[in-house]
């Protein structure tokens, strides 16, 4: 007890010691080079890591942000061309879907399935008064609304009823409102869709950019009436249950595939008759990859923080051969060697952190000015944690001090004959 | 030559020191045998290898002695750990050096100022006491200036009055002379004479004549003993200061 008092004492005599302080400043202030060339190595290492780090975070938001306009949790099947003959089809037979898939689905895969939806993609003229433009249409389910993440900013999404009735209802795209309609309220107006009129019933926003939201959402059903009532889907979102997790999702994948093969007669080694994108797996190998990346950054950011730590400790050795004759003068007029130990680390790790939090505000500054600006190489809105900052900090005033303690404590073993010998 | 009633500032016996080179042990000081009073101001003289500077750094616990017994001001010194003999210096003793070892990026005042630092006072006294020193040196106007921007005679004076300002016992001056013409020497013996007369205990390593007959008493060493130990008559130098 008595001896935390002490040395918390001795600790704050030292920290505020005002004396000591005019002794560092002094020493500082006359030997601008030296302290310029030490500090500028700590403030550049700092700079770097925080820098390269701040540039890893960067990417991993992009890769990020590559999924943010999906659920994660979503298969997608599309239709191509088999490459194998089987069972008496020939090689390169297109396969195409059906509603009677949808119901399928449905019924073989209760256990994993949260929500299905076909999507059929068209484009088409659209017109509105004297206003007339090409649109990306897509006839779909309800569902597709939580897959797309689709978010409804006025009146509703397709649903069920519009499916049943085959109604000619649609939901357009928040562009799509702005262009045709202008100022005007878009819900209850008609839209010339092709040769047919179409009640807007909905509109909304999506957060992965221009092209979602230049987007028309009709019935698949009522598509499927205007092309001469056929059953035909483009293709088949499904989404399963989060709560199976990842690898009951795999599972899903394996087998809804060899269902589909299956049934459409492909042969199940034939990899291209039918794919599954899973948006799950897909995600986990992007942020494999962004978390390689950021593993080899701060690889490259540690790199640079030791290589600041072995300039520090170099200076320091330089520091305190050149002042051995003024560290021996010292001693002679009765400096002991805990004060000559103090000089040199106190003076070591003001000049550490003083410089360490410049090259730290500097590289902060810097990515949050960044922003978005580096976008084309993947990187977007760079930053660092306050945790990893302060930790890359610590450790360098710490190193800081370890490195001037070794040369401070041969300094304050020099015997002062041997340094006040004349040559 | 000692009575009991006065105390030695400086008491040693059977003082012994010896340097390893290579496999051959180098015998400096063979047994000396040496009574400094108070206000006494003693010359050692001896050519070069003779053991004077040897004996000066044990005298100013630079060095260790392997045998002998020294007593500073009645204190055995014997022993001690760095920080003690740091103490003992900063508290007993005033070092002037041939070569002034100033710290040149302090000031006059600073470098003066330093051992005052050591002994723990305050800013404003240490400033106070170390421009006294430096008025009685005659140097009160070069306070501000560097180290670089004095004369070898200034510089010398500003380390004579960096010694006498923690008021030590002894003052040490090794070779004080060495690196100055016979001008500026006789300038800063003077002062030595000076700072004597008001009482201070002085010794002086040098192995010139005429600056060891400017002390009261001449100890002469040759090859690690002392051969002559006489008091001379003092030969005054001129008040230049």
């Amino acid at each position: 007890m008595l001896k935390i008092k002490t040395l918390t004492k001795l600790l704050l005599g030292i920290m505020f010691s005002r004396d000591r302080w005019q002794e560092i400043f002094e020493t500082i202030r006359k030997n601008r080079l030296r302290t310029f060339l030490s500090g500028i190595t700590v403030a550049l290492g700092i700079f770097i890591f925080i820098v390269l780090f701040g540039f890893g975070n960067g990417l991993k938001n992009s890769f990020k942000q590559f999924f943010l306009d999906d659920a994660t949790n979503t298969l997608w099947v599309n239709p191509g061309k088999t490459s194998k003959p089987y069972r008496g089809f020939k090689a390169n037979r297109r396969i195409e879907l059906e509603n009677s898939d949808l119901e399928d689905i449905k019924d073989n895969f209760k256990f994993f399935l949260e929500g299905i939806t076909p999507r059929i993609s068209r484009s088409a003229r659209v017109r509105y008064k004297g206003e007339s433009d090409n649109y990306s249409t897509r006839a779909v389910a309800p569902d597709h609304q939580y897959m797309e993440k689709t978010l409804i900013m006025k009146g509703r999404f397709i649903n069920q009823d519009d499916l049943d009735k085959k109604t000619k209802n649609i939901v357009i795209g928040r562009l799509v409102a702005k262009d045709l309609f202008k100022k005007e309220d878009p819900i209850g107006k008609y839209l010339e869709i092709g040769s047919s009129a179409f009640k807007v019933v909905g509109f909304f926003q999506d957060q992965s950019g221009d092209r979602e939201e230049r987007l028309i959402y009709m019935p698949y059903t009522t598509q499927q009436l205007i092309e001469k009532n056929n059953d035909k889907i483009n293709s088949i979102i499904v989404s399963f249950r989060p709560e199976l997790g990842y690898t009951s999702a795999l599972v899903f994948e394996k087998q809804l595939l060899l269902f589909l093969k299956k049934k459409k007669s492909i042969d199940p080694r034939d990899n291209n008759g039918i794919r599954i994108r899973n948006v799950a797996d897909q995600i986990r190998q992007n942020q494999q990859f962004a978390s390689v990346l950021q593993i080899i950054v701060a690889f490259v950011g540690i790199g640079t923080l030791i290589a600041g730590i072995i300039g520090i400790s170099n200076i320091m050795v330089f520091v305190v051969k050149e002042r051995t004759k003024e560290l021996g003068v010292r001693k002679a007029l009765g400096a002991t060697p805990k004060s000559v130990i103090g000089m040199v680390l106190q003076e070591s790790i003001f000049i550490t952190a003083l410089f360490g939090i410049t090259g730290m505000i500097g590289g902060i500054a810097l990515l949050s000015n960044i922003g978005d600006r580096l976008e084309e190489f993947f990187i977007i809105d760079p930053y660092i944690d306050n945790f990893t900052a302060l930790g890359a900090m610590v450790l360098l005033i710490l190193f800081g001090a370890i490195a001037g303690y070794i040369p401070a404590k041969r300094a304050a073993r020099i015997k002062p004959i041997v340094a006040l010998r004349d040559e | 030559m000692t009575t009991k009633k006065i105390i030695n500032v400086i008491n040693i016996k059977n003082l012994q020191k010896s340097y390893k080179i290579g496999n051959s042990l180098l015998h400096v000081l063979k047994g000396i045998d040496l009574d400094i009073k108070e206000g006494e101001l003693v010359a050692i003289m001896g050519s070069s290898g003779s053991g004077k500077s040897t004996l000066l750094n044990i005298l100013g616990m630079l060095d260790l002695a392997d045998k002998g017994k020294y007593l500073l001001d009645d204190v055995l010194i014997e022993g001690l750990t760095e920080t003690t003999a740091a103490n003992y210096r900063n508290q007993f003793l005033g070092f002037v050096f041939q070569s002034f070892n100033l710290i040149n990026y302090k000031n006059a005042l600073e470098n003066v100022a330093l051992p005052l630092y050591y002994q723990g006072f305050g800013r404003k006294i240490r400033q106070a006491k170390a421009l006294e020193y430096l008025e009685k040196v005659g140097l009160k106007d070069w306070a501000t200036h560097l180290p670089s921007e004095l004369s070898g005679g200034q510089k010398q004076r500003v380390a004579i009055a960096r010694a006498m300002a923690s008021q030590p016992k002894v003052l040490l001056a090794d070779e004080p002379t060495g690196a100055l013409d016979s001008k500026t020497s006789n300038e800063v013996m003077s002062l030595i004479q000076q700072i004597n007369n008001e009482g201070k205990t002085i010794l002086v390593v040098t192995h010139e004549l005429d600056i060891a007959h400017m002390c009261k008493r001449i100890v002469t060493l040759k090859d690690g003993v002392i051969v002559e130990d006489q008091n001379v008559d003092q030969v005054i130098v001129g008040n230049h200061v």
